[in-house]
């Protein structure tokens, strides 16, 4: 039921008495979302779309973390003082 | 598709499996509020590749699961009612109410139809001027949003014949619920990460010092729920309890304000009854007063008896996480998910459907 789906904004359209509308890319497939919740979601943004509805801009910057925690997890790792020998040898 | 296909990297799966195998000396039981955490966890095969100390169990977040059956009655009566058009997401269709589900009125004619997205209701209510449109709008906070836009675009349009039966619930109140409960096994949750990116992470900040639990918003891809699961056995393994946001990409910390604003435009939070568990205090939305002309519950005054839940159904155990769903003497057997007999068993992101379309082979196991 929570399901939503990140896209690509394609075209905004002011439509009178709903606000924003967009047209947005998901893969090969481009469906029309309300963007009202997101006013400064802009063309080329990607957005999270649940039911017909744009409910968070994707952070670009935030979207690496997952990929980097477990390698920041290692590095805390090596500050542990039975690495810090290692760490010394390499610099 | 790009933030999306890069969180189901089997290699970073194994990387993550790793670190949990490394991290976890001892059992802990581990509770994913959200059904399409459910879903993924059972679809993806991660159940199976946790270690053993590691035991998921699944929590109430399927709002299909805990509507309570009255509000299902109530739906088929107004769909059978003349002249009405009663419109839903798919899975509404086929959860049993006391008599039939929405699908079996939809056989003997009323006209029942499935939408993508309640907007869409708005439109056919314009294109139906004689007819009247109701939407059953059911789910949880990250539904609310869009339930509530309809019926600000109704109104805006002057668009009078459009309403909505409201079946709204929210997560904190439940998590409450579930902890207060003395039976509770569940030593940490992973919160629902779209339900967070309305609602931002302040309502959870309380709650893992009160009932000395961590909570890690999580979101829902394979990558996602491994790392929730990671960072949520690191409290554990260190006897800590806070709040960690997973899902960074979708959840800031204060939420979507502007979606917020827009359900307290249209709805107001009161004590709400979930199928299987019983009425929690301030768990759910209603339509606000100044609003009720959009509201169907007072624009049709139905009024049906209370009828009980099928007595021999497990769910309220299954959702409270003291059951798995092969421990329901039914799963499989005269209730599957050609003919359900409990909500779990209809909805994709129900425990027990999610256990009967991808664990057969291996429910021996998971007892």
């Amino acid at each position: 039921m929570c399901l939503a789906i990140p896209g690509k904004i394609k075209e905004i359209n002011d439509v009178p008495n709903m606000g924003r509308m967009a047209k947005v890319q998901f893969g090969g497939i481009v469906k029309e979302a309300s963007i009202e919740p997101l006013p400064a979601a802009k063309v080329g943004d990607y957005v999270l779309v649940h039911v017909g509805v744009a409910i968070s801009i994707v952070d670009e910057e935030e979207a690496q973390k997952t990929f980097q925690y477990l390698r920041e997890a290692g590095e805390l790792d090596e500050l542990e003082p039975e690495s810090m020998n290692q760490i010394d040898t390499e610099s | 598709m790009k933030y999306l296909s890069e969180y189901r990297d089997p290699e970073l799966v194994q990387q993550y499996l790793s670190e949990i195998k490394a991290t976890v000396t001892q059992p802990w039981t581990i509770m994913e509020v959200c059904g399409g955490q459910t879903h993924s966890l059972v679809k993806n095969g991660i159940l199976e590749l946790l270690p053993k100390e590691i035991t998921m169990v699944h929590g109430p977040g399927c709002p299909v699961c805990v509507t309570p059956i009255h509000i299902i009655d109530k739906a088929v009566y107004l769909a059978e009612e003349k002249g009405v058009i009663l419109c839903s997401f798919g899975d509404m269709l086929r959860i049993p109410g006391s008599e039939k589900s929405l699908l079996e009125a939809k056989a003997n004619g009323a006209d029942v139809r499935i939408l993508y997205s309640p907007l869409e209701a708005v439109n056919i209510a314009k294109q139906n001027p004689d007819k009247e449109v109701v939407f059953f709008a059911v789910g949880f906070e990250t539904t609310a949003p869009a339930n509530a836009l309809s019926v600000l675009h109704a109104k805006r349009q002057g668009v009078s014949n459009y309403s909505i039966l409201a079946s709204h619930v929210l997560v904190p109140p439940a998590i409450e619920a579930l902890m207060s409960d003395p039976e509770t096994v569940v030593q940490g949750f992973l919160a629902a990460g779209h339900v967070c990116t309305i609602m931002g992470l302040e309502e959870y900040e309380t709650l893992p010092n009160k009932f000395n639990v961590p909570i890690v918003v999580t979101g829902f891809e394979p990558v996602d729920l491994l790392q929730g699961i990671l960072m949520t056995v690191k409290q554990l393994e260190k006897g800590e309890h806070k709040l960690e946001n997973q899902y960074t990409r979708m959840v800031k910390p204060n939420g979507n304000p502007d979606a917020q604003n827009m359900i307290h435009e249209v709805f107001t939070t009161k004590n709400r009854v979930w199928r299987g568990i019983g009425e929690i205090p301030m768990s759910g939305y209603e339509v606000r007063d100044d609003l009720k002309a959009f509201d169907a519950n007072i624009k049709f005054d139905v009024q049906l008896e209370d009828t009980p839940e099928f007595a021999g159904c497990i769910s309220g155990e299954i959702m409270k996480g003291l059951k798995k769903p092969m421990q329901c003497a039914h799963f499989g057997k005269e209730c599957n998910p050609s003919n359900p007999l409990g909500a779990p068993m209809v909805s994709s992101e129900g425990a027990c459907a999610a256990y009967f379309h991808f664990h057969q082979s291996h429910s021996e196991e998971l007892v």
